[in-house]
Order: structure tokens, then sequence, then C-alpha cells
């Protein structure tokens, strides 16, 4: 497991650390069953505060990323995968709406956005 | 069992962070607390550390820190309030309590000609808990020679050997009086690296204070700032954090109405700079055109510090 915490970013630690861990679980990285760190363990290699980490994991429990068994530990659930699909749709059109605010108040059409879009979708590489 | 348990909706959304606990204890209940030295007071002094946490308590100096820490160690007598150990009162049960406790006072100055083996000699019958195999770790631990004199110390020396002192007893809790200050950076951190390993216990706690802002933003779970005596704020470093910020921009955004939704504000020719501690609020005042950066400890005290200090 990998993670690498940014203090100068905007995005809120917590984020940091679920959106890493999502990201090594969809990839595969960590596969089902997988153990994670204590929160007081990844806290102590973190350098941040117990209260983020447990905030991490609650968010990822939330999510059914990941499992805590009492007295056992973290381990990452088991995964359905119809379920991560959608999870990782979930996060395009997340992300699309943001896009979508934000080419509005440019007043960009939808037509010029559907271009642009279009125009990315044959230029990338995947 | 928290069916019956009452919240209105108001007060669901003004709590952001809900710490999931199965059993929340505070190591440290302090209520209403009140001193008053005629020039300067502590009033209503309230707040909680629960179980399994640092709570870093900062303030300028002369804010009442060291005060407060005397008073949860029965040294002064407060005059007003409660003071809570582990759910006990700490005057009524203080022999108790005491005995879970480590204590790091500033600098110790008596004893000064004795060496490190020696005063170990001195204080540990005190203790009936006494780990001699604890006490030697930590001394290994801090690299510290058991049979140079303690007036031959450095100041940094010293305080890893106070620490090993005070956690050779299985303390529960540890209290510490500006224990990183007059240290130099990399003693520092392995002094707060020291507290990182303590804490992996969850049935530990930490208090300490200190003017370093930037020690209790690496290591503090929740932060309490002190200010003229009076507790500003109480909250989990998060909360602080995504509260607070700095507001900058052009001049013209400030007027008597702008000003007020800030804490402090500093306005030089080519702009302002101002803090807040309701970010959201701020957006709907600024709008836009002015900037929103993270605010650090060190900012927070500057500028709620700004309307009691006279110039500026």
């Amino acid at each position: 497991m990998k993670i690498i915490i940014s203090n100068a970013s905007s995005e809120p630690i917590y984020e940091q650390i679920g959106r890493q861990i999502k990201a090594q679980i969809i990839s595969g990285e960590l596969k089902e069953g997988d153990g994670l760190p204590s929160i007081r363990k990844l806290a102590k290699e973190l350098h941040i505060s117990v209260i983020t980490t447990k905030r991490a994991y609650e968010e990822l429990e939330k999510e059914g990323f990941i499992d805590t068994v009492g007295g056992k530990g973290t381990f990452v659930a088991i995964q359905n995968k119809e379920l991560l699909r959608e999870k990782r749709m979930k996060s395009v059109e997340d992300m699309m709406a943001d896009t979508v605010t934000e080419a509005k108040k440019l007043d960009i059409s939808y037509e010029e956005l559907n271009e642009m879009l279009s125009i990315l979708y044959d230029s990338s590489e995947d | 069992m928290k069916s019956s348990m009452k919240c209105c909706p108001f007060f669901m959304t003004a709590v952001k962070i809900k710490v999931k606990e199965t059993s929340m204890i505070n190591t440290l209940e302090i209520s209403n607390l009140a001193k008053d030295y005629g020039d300067f007071r502590l009033e209503d002094v309230s707040f909680n550390l629960p179980q399994g946490y640092i709570m870093g308590l900062i303030g300028p100096n002369g804010a009442g820190k060291t005060t407060i820490i005397k008073i949860i160690m029965n040294l002064v007598m407060k005059q007003q309030g409660q003071v809570k150990l582990f759910g006990k009162d700490h005057q009524e049960y203080e022999v108790a309590v005491k005995k879970r406790i480590g204590f790091v006072y500033d600098t110790p100055n008596y004893y000064q000609h004795l060496n490190l083996r020696q005063l170990k000699n001195v204080v540990a019958p005190f203790y009936e808990n006494w780990d001699e195999a604890v006490f030697n770790g930590l001394v290994n631990h801090f690299n510290l020679p058991l049979k140079k004199t303690l007036k031959k110390f450095s100041k940094g020396m010293a305080m890893k050997a106070s620490i090993a002192i005070a956690m050779s007893h299985h303390a529960d809790f540890l209290i510490m009086d500006e224990p990183t200050s007059g240290l130099d950076p990399v003693i520092r951190r392995e002094v707060l690296d020291f507290f990182r390993e303590f804490m992996q216990h969850e049935d530990k706690s930490i208090l300490f204070s200190s003017h370093i802002t930037t020690d209790i933003e690496q290591v503090a779970d929740y932060i309490t700032y002190v200010q003229d005596g009076r507790v500003i704020f109480s909250k989990t470093k998060d909360e602080v954090f995504e509260d607070y910020a700095l507001v900058k921009g052009g001049n013209d955004l400030l007027d008597e109405d702008t000003k007020s939704a800030l804490l402090g504000v500093r306005s030089g020719a080519y702009g302002f700079e101002g803090l807040t501690h309701n970010v959201k609020g701020a957006r709907a005042v600024f709008g836009d055109s002015a900037i929103y950066d993270p605010a650090s400890l060190e900012d927070i005290m500057f500028f709620t510090g700004m309307k009691t200090r006279k110039v500026l």
C-alpha cells in the first residue's frame, strides 16, 4: 500500500487517504481480504491525527470498500465487480458534473462542450 | 441504545466531524475553571480530552497555559470549577489519579548535582508501578548518559531525561508544559515521534502546552486555544483547519460591513489579509474575487490576538 499526503493540497487529508486507498482497491493493487494498517499505526506513519485516519476509514467503510472486524482489524471488503464499475461510473459522472458547472460559468454552449469532449475522447491513448 | 437520543437537525449540521467511539471516555474534564491573580484571571475555562488522543494547548505567552496545567496537577489551587482526571475529582482522588499521570514540568532544577541513575533512585520509590525495564529502554532510546551529572545535560537531554522519568511508571496520561520549547528541530522531532509511539495504545492520552504551533499542528488530535485566560476554542485539529481560513483580496472589498466577517484584518497598500472562522460565511461575503488560503495555527493566533493588542 502506498499513501502520499500533501499538506499543500486543498483536498482534505482524509479525502486524500480515501481516494488513494480506493484507487488501489479498484486497480487491484489491494485485493479482497488484504489487511489495512490500524487507525493508530496509519496515523503514526503518516504523521497525522488519529481522528483523520479514523474519518478516512469510516468513509471507506460507508462506501463499502473496507470492513472493520472488531478485534481483528480492517480489511479490503469483498468487492462486487458490478458495484465497482458503478462506483467508477459515478466518479466519472461527478467529474462531468464539475465540468458542466465550470463550462456554464464561462458560457460555453452544449455544442462547444460536446465538441471539446469528442476531441479529447478521440485523442486519448486508451 | 441510540434510540432514545433526541437531536435537533440544526445541531446535527453543526457537527461536521463525528468520531465514532464505542465508548468515549474522557481522560480529562475541565469545567468552569476560574482563578483570579488580580492582574491576571483565568475565566470560565472548560474543555475535555477524550481517552486515546493528544491535545495541544496553545496560546501566546501569559495566556494561562501553565496555570491551567498547574491547576490540573493541583499545584495551584483553583477558585472555581471542576477538574476530573479519569472521571475522578483531581483533589479528592489526588493520590490515585496522580499515579496514572506522567508529569513533565518545564525544567527540573532540583537535583542538578545528581546523575540520571541517582535521580532515578530518588524518584522510583515514589511509584509502586515503577518499571526499571521501561526506564532503561527509554534511556537507551533517547541515548541518555546515566553517569553524567544533570547540570551538564543539554536542554534536549534534560527534557528527554524528564520524559524518561515521567514515563517509567506506566502512566496513562502524559501532561507536559512546553516539552519542546528550547529544543533543536532534530530533538523536537524525536520527542514528537515518541508521542506518536506512546499513542499506539488507545488507552493513553497526552496533554501538552506549547507556543511552537507547528509542533501542535504535527501531533495534536485536539487543539485548545487559550488567550487572556479564556478558551477561544477547543476542538479537533481537522475542525480547526476546516473552519478557519485566510481571506485575501483587494482593499475595495473591505468596508465596515465586510470587515465584521473577519476576526482580524491587516490591510496594506496592495490588498488585505484577514482571518475567518467560517469559510463558507466569508465566501458569501467576499465572493469569488477573494482568495481563501488555509490558515496555520500561527495565523490564527496572530489575527485573533489583534483585538487585544493595541498597535497594528
